[in-house]
């Protein structure tokens, strides 16, 4: 098992990563060279509509996507310096939960409606830890009650159903932070809570995080959520990374159409009886082959001959970077997300 | 999220599909059978069998009924494939006539119950309240009894014909429609176009004819296919214990019936009807099963 | 409570259905096509005769007055009495029951053996062999003919290689042990007749695992539809995100849920059962209700024919009512609701 006190480099490294699912009509591309970076104790997000590929990025980097349904084409995973992408399924298994734990969106059904949360709790403690079941129920009381829960006992002596979706949540957040992964990925973790539960559970994971050091990843369809815990921000569409760098710059000076167009949907950054915009039309199928240029040409009130026929990659200083001919990426000469 | 298969609404699907190109058809039924090589086993089993019904006269190499008592029990050969029967009838003929018997018994079981049971169904559907109420318990206690056991009963009752024994297990199979054709009514009674329809003053009647029965049959088609593979071992089995089709009447579960007394010296009269059982079973099961999966939105696509 | 709620209902299911196949087997046996006095009195016997078989049988009184007694005798425990053994019907069952439950509950053993790992493993690695493999055991087993692979077994097992006996329950011989519990295989055991024991353990094989194969199929393919499911589940995602073991996220986090929905499908499957076994032990001249009431049906002893019939319903909505607890006990968003 990795020993993360022993281990160099990154939290979590993507590089170029490139993936798609082959069906009927074809293969979707659904990852386009895909390259994040997580720092050791940094809190990052992705941003981006339903089926973007956020999910997909994070569950192909911890081997969680159903086996024999995809396929990677290109690219690199590095979590603490060890590549998760040669790991074969015991070693996935040590890491997960141990290395790097993930806190899913759809709290109603992520815990085990028959087993009790204290059993499910322990178990997972215990796959990790070489400790009795009594030390496990301890570690599992206490991050029970870390996570503001105010009677951990009775808690762990319920079942899911009994519970609301908030404290499911909390017991979901408490039992990826039960064996002190390294890296935390939140996918969508508030966006099934109302809204003033929400606040209170990413100021929950932020803190632990922020006290224990460890890496973070918001994933996140709502940039308001994710605007004020991140460090940096990546935005997807479609399969391909088109806007990153420090949270505040991106927020304040959106570069990517995409972006500027995402902010404007947001109600919080409307007036008062102004009309909300939408962004006209939809993501563009991506079976094979894709369409070739930039995916959000379609929907883009900026858009030029260049765009429909090559697409675009990151490009600019490391503070702000973004994948647009408009926006200084015309740098490069080959759009390296083009067809092979 | 992880396939874009064709999920469009089923008012579009009609009209891409006709635009669509015979071989983009054809390619999109290989991808199919690729995925699912037994539905394909089964669609074969089906086609073979209804070349049987159909052109048995032509397959058969010998009259079915034909007696010739210098051919008793003989093994089976190149002349006879699957041997004779005590009385020197060639049993490979008998199994091909038989299709129609068995295959055609259990056909006519599914017919019935499914045309009785959607009747009944929509009917309790439509017109709701008290009625409804009497006849969905009185189906709770049919259902809630051994089908099968009622069946041999009943069959027992009415003397035994392939008719008779057709009849009861039609009737014991009645419920399980009338509840599944009820549930479908109740459904599509909510449905804006029923809901529209009556607002102009439709009769029920009208609304039952023309806007329930045609998209209720979808599912209980479904329902027929999926049951056709048990009534198949159903009216062998009646044959079988002597309820159904009588001795000289050429059908599968009274072939193996007479065969049976055979069994340890000729093994081949007992075997072959069986096998063509097992295998028509099997076919059908394997089609249902297909049919499901290709329509269980849960497992398209992956 | 929530199980009270549940179970009246129930109940109260149970009594109209007791009292409908009170009315079924009395319509039933008042169909017939046949007259029953001749029947047994015989083609040759005289009107005198006739008359008097009908007086004693009730058949002369009319049709609300006959079911009137009919209803009271069931409530007496009376079924009426055989035509064929002359005996009355409820002690001829009580002689048969025990074999076929005996059989039952060893078949329903094999095929819950069998059938649920197979479905696990199908599930657990669909599409691959395995998973074929499995499909085409179950669909073999759901699509075959019970009363033929009955003949087929006992051609090649005590026919050709004559290693296992091809009928009844014991072999000749061999006195039967004293009547506890009228299951040869547990009666044997306490008498220490191990004898009896090994005959009987013989015996049973084919007809217990031609019984089973059938059910078996059943069960396969419902416990990986079920496993399907589940698997897809949030929870599972959950579990495998936690790093648990592939081992223990089957068995101890999905096979369990995956369970639940098929305990009531066990039920149903019992309907199967009792069918199978009727046919089976037909096949292997197996001494228990379903050979009796295959004779009965074969000799048109119509009170034994509605007895079997009425005892076996009965038998069967009871079971599916404990069927239904079962399942609320295992289901604890039922259970404490």
């Amino acid at each position: 098992m990795m020993n993360l006190a022993t281990q160099s480099g990154q939290a979590l490294a993507i590089h170029n990563l490139s993936l798609e699912f082959p069906t009927f009509s074809g293969a979707v591309k659904a990852l386009d060279n895909v390259s994040i970076d997580v720092g050791r104790s940094e809190i990052v997000g992705i941003v981006g509509e339903s089926g973007c590929g956020k999910s997909v990025t994070t569950m192909a980097a911890t081997g969680l996507l159903p086996k024999g349904r995809y396929r990677i084409t290109s690219g690199s995973v590095s979590l603490f310096g060890h590549s998760t992408l040669a790991m074969d399924d015991g070693a996935l298994q040590d890491v997960r939960g141990k290395v790097v734990s993930t806190i899913f969106q759809e709290p109603m059904n992520a815990l085990n409606p028959t087993i009790r949360i204290g059993k499910q709790l322990t178990d997972v403690i215990m796959r990790h830890e070489a400790t009795s079941l009594e030390n496990a129920r301890r570690i599992a009381r206490d991050t029970l009650a870390d996570m503001l829960i105010g009677e951990p006992e009775r808690i762990m002596k319920a079942y899911p159903f009994e519970l609301s979706g908030g404290m499911r949540q909390r017991v979901l957040i408490a039992m990826a932070f039960s064996c002190n992964p390294g890296l935390i990925i939140a996918d969508e973790p508030t966006t099934a809570l109302d809204v003033t539960v929400q606040a209170v559970i990413l100021r929950l994971i932020q803190n632990r995080a922020r006290r224990t050091g460890t890496s973070v990843i918001f994933i996140s369809h709502n940039v308001a959520v994710v605007s004020q815990l991140c460090d940096r921000l990546y935005v997807m569409y479609a399969g391909r990374i088109v806007e990153h760098g420090a949270t505040s710059t991106v927020l304040e000076t959106p570069q990517h159409p995409y972006t500027q167009a995402l902010l404007r949907c947001l109600p919080e950054r409307v007036a008062p009886k102004q009309e909300l915009e939408a962004i006209p039309g939809a993501v563009p199928n991506l079976v094979h082959p894709p369409p070739s240029g930039c995916y959000f040409e379609p929907r883009c009130k900026e858009a030029v001959e260049l765009c429909r026929s090559r697409s675009p990659r990151l490009a600019g200083p490391d503070r702000q970077q973004v994948a647009c001919w408009q926006r200084g990426a015309a740098a490069e000469t080959s759009g390296q997300g083009d067809r092979q | 999220m992880s396939a874009v298969m064709p999920t469009e609404p089923a008012a579009a699907t009609a009209v891409t599909r006709r635009a669509k190109p015979l071989s983009e058809r054809l390619r999109y039924l290989w991808y199919l059978g690729r995925r699912s090589p037994l539905t394909l086993l089964g669609v074969a089993i089906i086609l073979m069998v209804m070349v049987m019904i159909v052109a048995a006269p032509w397959i058969a190499p010998y009259n079915p009924d034909k007696v010739s008592l210098t051919a008793r029990l003989l093994p089976p050969s190149s002349a006879h494939w699957f041997g004779t029967d005590e009385v020197g009838r060639d049993l490979f003929s008998r199994v091909i006539f038989g299709a129609r018997a068995s295959c055609g018994a259990a056909f006519m079981i599914v017919l019935i119950s499914t045309t009785v049971g959607v009747l009944i169904g929509c009917f309790s559907g439509v017109v709701g309240g008290r009625v409804d109420t009497a006849i969905m318990r009185l189906m709770d206690v049919v259902l809630a009894l051994p089908a099968l056991v009622l069946a041999m009963a009943l069959a027992a009752a009415l003397g035994p014909s392939l008719f008779n024994s057709m009849l009861a297990v039609a009737i014991v199979r009645i419920p399980a429609y009338v509840r599944l054709a009820r549930g479908q009514t109740l459904s599509l009674r909510e449905q804006v176009f029923v809901k529209a329809a009556r607002t102009y003053g439709a009769s029920s009647f009208y609304i039952l004819r023309w806007h329930i029965l045609p998209n209720a049959m979808s599912p209980i088609i479904v329902q027929a296919t999926l049951d056709l593979g048990g009534v198949v071992l159903i009216a062998a089995a009646l044959s079988f214990i002597g309820l159904g089709a009588q001795p000289p009447t050429a059908e599968w579960g009274a072939l193996v019936s007479s065969g049976r007394s055979y069994m340890l010296d000729q093994w081949w009269y007992a075997t072959f009807p069986g096998l063509a059982i097992l295998i028509t079973a099997t076919g059908c099961n394997l089609v249902g099963d297909g049919i499901r999966d290709m329509l269980d939105p849960r497992l398209r696509g992956r | 409570m929530a199980i009270t709620r549940i179970i009246i209902p129930r109940l109260i299911l149970l009594l109209f259905v007791v009292l409908g196949v009170a009315v079924i087997t009395f319509t039933i046996s008042h169909l017939i096509p046949g007259d029953p006095a001749r029947m047994i009195a015989g083609d040759r016997a005289s009107a005198e005769t006739l008359e008097n078989v009908r007086r004693n049988l009730g058949l002369d009184r009319p049709v609300v007055e006959q079911f009137t007694i009919y209803i009271g005798n069931l409530l007496n425990g009376d079924l009426g009495t055989s035509l064929r053994t002359g005996r009355p019907v409820a002690a001829d069952i009580r002689t048969f029951l025990p074999a076929t439950l005996e059989l039952g509950t060893i078949a329903l053993f094999i095929a819950i053996c069998l059938g649920v790992p197979l479905g696990v493993l199908s599930a657990v690695y669909k599409d691959g062999p395995i998973d074929q493999l499995a499909r085409t055991v179950s669909v073999c087993g759901i699509s075959m003919p019970v009363f033929w692979f009955g003949l087929i077994l006992i051609y090649v097992f005590y026919a050709k290689f004559q290693v296992l006996p091809g009928s009844g329950r014991l072999a000749m011989g061999i006195v039967p042990p004293e009547r506890i519990t009228g299951f040869l295989l547990i009666d044997s055991l306490l008498q220490g007749r191990f004898d009896a024991f090994r005959s009987a353990t013989y015996h049973i094989v084919l007809p217990g695992f031609v019984l089973a194969f059938a059910n078996m199929g059943v069960i396969t393919r419902q416990i990986r539809a079920s496993m399907l499911d589940v698997l897809q589940e949030d929870y599972i995602r959950t579990a495998r995100a936690s790093g648990l073991r592939k081992g223990m996220i089957i068995f101890n986090y999905a096979l369990r849920n995956a369970l639940i929905p098929s305990i009531t499908l066990l039920g149903l499957a019992l309907g199967d059962l009792l069918y199978g076994a009727v046919l089976t032990e037909t096949i292997f001249a197996w001494p228990g209700m379903g050979t009796y009431v295959v004779t009965s049906i074969q000799t048109l002893d119509f009170p034994a024919i509605m007895g079997f019939t009425i005892v076996a319903s009965i038998g069967y909505v009871l079971i599916n009512l404990m069927v239904d607890l079962a399942y609320m006990v295992a289901d604890p968003q039922i259970r404490e609701v």
